[in-house]
């Protein structure tokens, strides 16, 4: 990067950064995805800081201990596991070219998320069921805000899974698609990153209050 | 990663994009430390073989906190390499932002909390 100063005819001092060569397509595309996926954390990082101010206000309503169902979390804290490892398989053999295997830890990958979204909507229904709604106490809409959003960005992780088994499907793994794998593997990742925040301060430290 | 086609060879100083570095072994260890760091807490609580609830919270935000790095490490493959450190920069303001601003609202609001007329005597109040 060097400052080119007066290469025109008039004479005049020219300033201005000569970074002008070209790059190749989506060269910045992982720093901003990272950036994305910071600006994320901050959401979470919020949504967490509410759950612990009013994470003890029950109103008179039910407690974690009443709520929670530890084994259930701890299925779905391993669900979550796999499909963080069977991914990396498919980032492994998306790097050796192998289409068809790629596809199917990919798979792999879409039913364990399907399975967390599964075992996550089947505890919130029973705790509605209970009449612990997020209208009970602030306790509960924090949990149902911070759990909720978590699962949220999970079920668009999924979609944009399937999307993009879709994409391999028909154009292979050509550079736009092993980009766009590099992508969902990182916000993949960084969603387990948060699952791990949410079963150790939300599930475990509730239980234990 | 030795099959990575990148297209132009011309850019030496824009390369290390942190995502060439990924094993079957890294994986590997990254999973099972996972389990382990996971399994613990798990462990700790529903059993509460610790004699008290604050030596056991405390044992498993450790926990928490050793598998967060791992993960960043194992999974998200961070290091202070790729994209010249940037990435690395993004981080640590991220985590600065963080602690600030989580510690910043439970303390403010525990003193709120703790100095905020109890409901019982506002009752009486009316």
């Amino acid at each position: 990067m060097t400052v080119a100063v007066n290469p025109t005819q008039t004479g005049e001092p020219l300033f201005y950064l000569a970074d002008e060569h070209p790059h190749p397509e989506g060269y910045s595309t992982s720093l901003g995805f990272w950036i994305y996926l910071m600006s994320d954390c901050l959401i979470f990082a919020m949504l967490f800081a509410t759950f612990g101010v009013l994470g003890a206000n029950y109103a008179a309503g039910p407690a974690p201990k009443d709520l929670f169902d530890l084994d259930l979390v701890a299925v779905n804290t391993s669900m979550l596991l796999l499909s963080s490892i069977t991914y990396g398989f498919a980032m492994l053999t998306m790097q050796q070219n192998k289409v068809a295997q790629t596809q199917i830890w990919l798979a792999i990958t879409g039913l364990f998320g399907l399975a967390f979204i599964g075992i996550e909507l089947t505890e919130f229904a029973h705790m509605i069921h209970e009449g612990a709604t997020p209208q009970r106490s602030a306790f509960l809409s924090a949990f149902f805000t911070l759990v909720g959003t978590h699962g949220l960005h999970v079920t668009c992780g999924i979609i944009w899974l399937v999307t993009l088994m879709v994409q391999v499907g028909k154009f292979g793994l050509i550079e736009a698609n092993r980009r766009r794998l590099m992508c969902l593997s990182m916000f993949w990742h960084f969603l387990d990153v948060v699952w791990i925040g949410v079963f150790t301060f939300v599930y475990l430290l509730g239980v234990l209050r | 990663m030795s099959t990575d086609t990148h297209a132009a060879g011309a850019h030496d100083h824009h390369h290390d994009d942190g995502h060439a570095h990924s094993t079957f072994s890294g994986y590997m260890l990254g999973f099972v430390l996972s389990v382990v760091l996971t399994a613990i807490p798990f462990w700790l609580v529903m059993s509460g073989v610790l004699p008290s609830k604050q030596i056991t919270a405390l044992v498993i935000m450790a926990f928490a906190v050793v598998q967060i790095v791992v993960h960043m490490v194992y999974f998200l493959h961070m290091n202070a390499k790729s994209e010249n450190g940037w990435t690395m920069m993004a981080l640590i303001f991220t985590i600065v932002m963080v602690v600030i601003a989580l510690s910043g609202s439970l303390w403010v609001m525990s003193h709120l909390n703790s100095n905020m007329m109890p409901i019982h005597q506002m009752s009486g109040m009316k």
